[in-house]
């Protein structure tokens, strides 16, 4: 489980509140991830936290076809880009975990999936659904 | 930096390669070093430079009954070696040294004497809290994340993965040290166990145990030795991220390019000069990111630059030619293997030997295109 620092907790709060929170230079206005008290872009020390969409497209993925810790075969562990701009890495949920459900580019919604008390985690499923 | 005064004067690897169970990762380092230093007509106690990986210089040193005035731990995965030997070139023309030794060893598969495995940084770390919990598992289901884009924005296909790894296996076959080398086709690959879609098992590299070493000195010293020189021409290394999903381009690495760019600018060579090539194979795509990143082709060339055996054997750039990550051997940290594999070519003692090669380079990667490293080397007095 991803244990927060000072800098990324009001990511992890936003998520465990069901918002998926970015972070945008106050001078260069570029939006960033992940969490850091700075922006990399212009090294300015004024940033904001700002609710983003949640709306994101499929980037790149794999299907990983051997069991992990947590996790059942097959599943897709994706880069997915962000509407407001940064990209992350997630899991695409609610569809089936094929190469054919899983077309790069598709439209991507954020969902929260609770781990543990402290710790939610934001999945992305598609689009309308 | 006056690069072109230091050269190899001393490289070997284990007497053993795959599965050597009866050695631990630490006697991996002294196996490598006392053939590098046999190789040089050396003694431990001739050298006062080290520079190591996996280990620290600190146990190295104390293993081997080395008193150095100069170390060098830099590890950022399996392109340390490279940097070492930057690095190093630096020590030397500074005079902080004279003679550098640089040792590999890793027990990848048999884990004796290896301690923890390597990976992400804790749960704090920001690829503990926003990568680890997607189900990575190490670089089968890490470095491969890009591909898709990559196979997408140039309208490739698994095809263009297949046909590294069977052009590898042809160089393989001529490798008496080779793991694998029994000749296989694309439709092969394609019907290999899959491991993380679009990566099969034959698009994935070897876990293996081994080790290497290398000796360097001045180029004026380097005479005196019983091996012909291997000179450095040019040399480059850079870092990118350690996290993956924050490359700034799926399709292309910027520590590469950045490391690329200072060898040869320091080499002051043309890829045309270029008699034989060494990138750091972890998995299939790598050849395609070196040979575009290294501007070898352009952008969404490099698969069809392989299908048409450029780089086979025969081709005008011979690449990855003891078979590589994908057939040769890889024990976690593979830079080692690309740069001895540099120095036969040059010293014309290869198994599978391009005639006449000149100027080598040789790409490492380290991490998941987290950082790079770059050397260019010469049988050639600069």
């Amino acid at each position: 489980m991803p244990e927060p620092t000072p800098e990324t907790l009001h990511f992890w709060e936003g998520i465990r509140a069901g918002e998926l929170r970015l972070q945008r230079c106050d001078q260069c206005r570029q939006a960033y991830f992940p969490p850091r008290p700075f922006c990399p872009r212009c090294a300015s020390r004024k940033v904001s936290v700002f609710r983003a969409s949640g709306r994101a497209k499929l980037y790149s993925y794999v299907i990983h076809q051997r069991p992990a810790p947590g996790f059942v075969p097959p599943y897709s562990i994706a880069v997915v880009q962000l509407d407001e701009g940064p990209r992350m890495m997630t899991n695409i949920v609610g569809c089936p975990q094929t190469p054919e459900a899983l077309q790069l580019d598709m439209p991507l919604q954020v969902v929260f999936e609770k781990q543990t008390d402290a710790i939610t985690l934001p999945l992305f499923k598609p689009a309308g659904k | 930096m006056k690069q072109k005064s230091v050269a190899v004067v001393g490289a070997a690897e284990t007497t053993d390669l795959g599965v050597i169970p009866n050695l631990s990762q630490i006697q991996l380092h002294a196996d490598a070093a006392f053939n590098t230093l046999a190789d040089a007509g050396l003694k431990p106690t001739d050298i006062d430079g080290l520079a190591t990986a996996g280990e620290t210089p600190t146990n190295v040193a104390h293993y081997l009954g080395i008193t150095p005035t100069w170390v060098d731990g830099t590890s950022i995965g399996g392109c340390s070696f490279m940097l070492h030997v930057r690095h190093a070139a630096a020590a030397i023309n500074e005079g902080l040294c004279k003679t550098v030794l640089i040792t590999h060893g890793e027990s990848g598969r048999s884990r004796v004497g290896a301690g923890m495995r390597r990976g992400a940084g804790g749960a704090s770390s920001l690829q503990g809290q926003f990568e680890t919990p997607y189900g990575i598992v190490g670089p089968p289901t890490t470095f491969t994340i890009p591909v898709l884009r990559y196979l997408k924005t140039y309208g490739l296909t698994e095809e263009a993965l297949a046909i590294v790894a069977v052009i590898q296996r042809e160089w393989a076959g001529k490798n008496p040290r080779a793991t694998f080398r029994d000749p296989i086709t694309v439709a092969d690959v394609l019907n290999s166990r899959m491991i993380a879609y679009p990566f099969r098992i034959l698009m994935c590299c070897l876990v293996t145990d081994g080790g290497g070493a290398l000796i360097l000195t001045s180029a004026e010293r380097a005479r005196d030795f019983p091996r012909k020189p291997i000179y450095i021409l040019g040399t480059g290394e850079s870092v990118e991220t350690p996290m993956i999903s924050q490359m700034e381009d799926l399709t292309t690495s910027r520590a590469f390019r950045v490391s690329g760019k200072k060898a040869f600018d320091e080499a002051g060579i043309t890829h045309a000069d270029v008699d034989h090539l060494m990138v750091y194979d972890a998995f299939a795509h790598l050849p395609l990111y070196g040979l575009e990143d290294l501007g070898f082709c352009k952008p969404g060339e490099a698969a069809a630059f392989i299908a048409e055996r450029n780089t086979a054997p025969g081709g005008k750039l011979p690449l990855n030619t003891n078979g590589g990550g994908l057939s040769y051997m890889h024990s976690g940290m593979y830079g080692m293997y690309a740069m001895q594999e540099s120095v036969r070519q040059l010293r014309g003692i290869a198994p599978a030997q391009v005639p006449g090669a000149k100027i080598s380079v040789a790409q490492g990667v380290g991490g998941m295109f987290a950082a790079a490293g770059t050397i260019i080397f010469s049988n050639q007095p600069p």
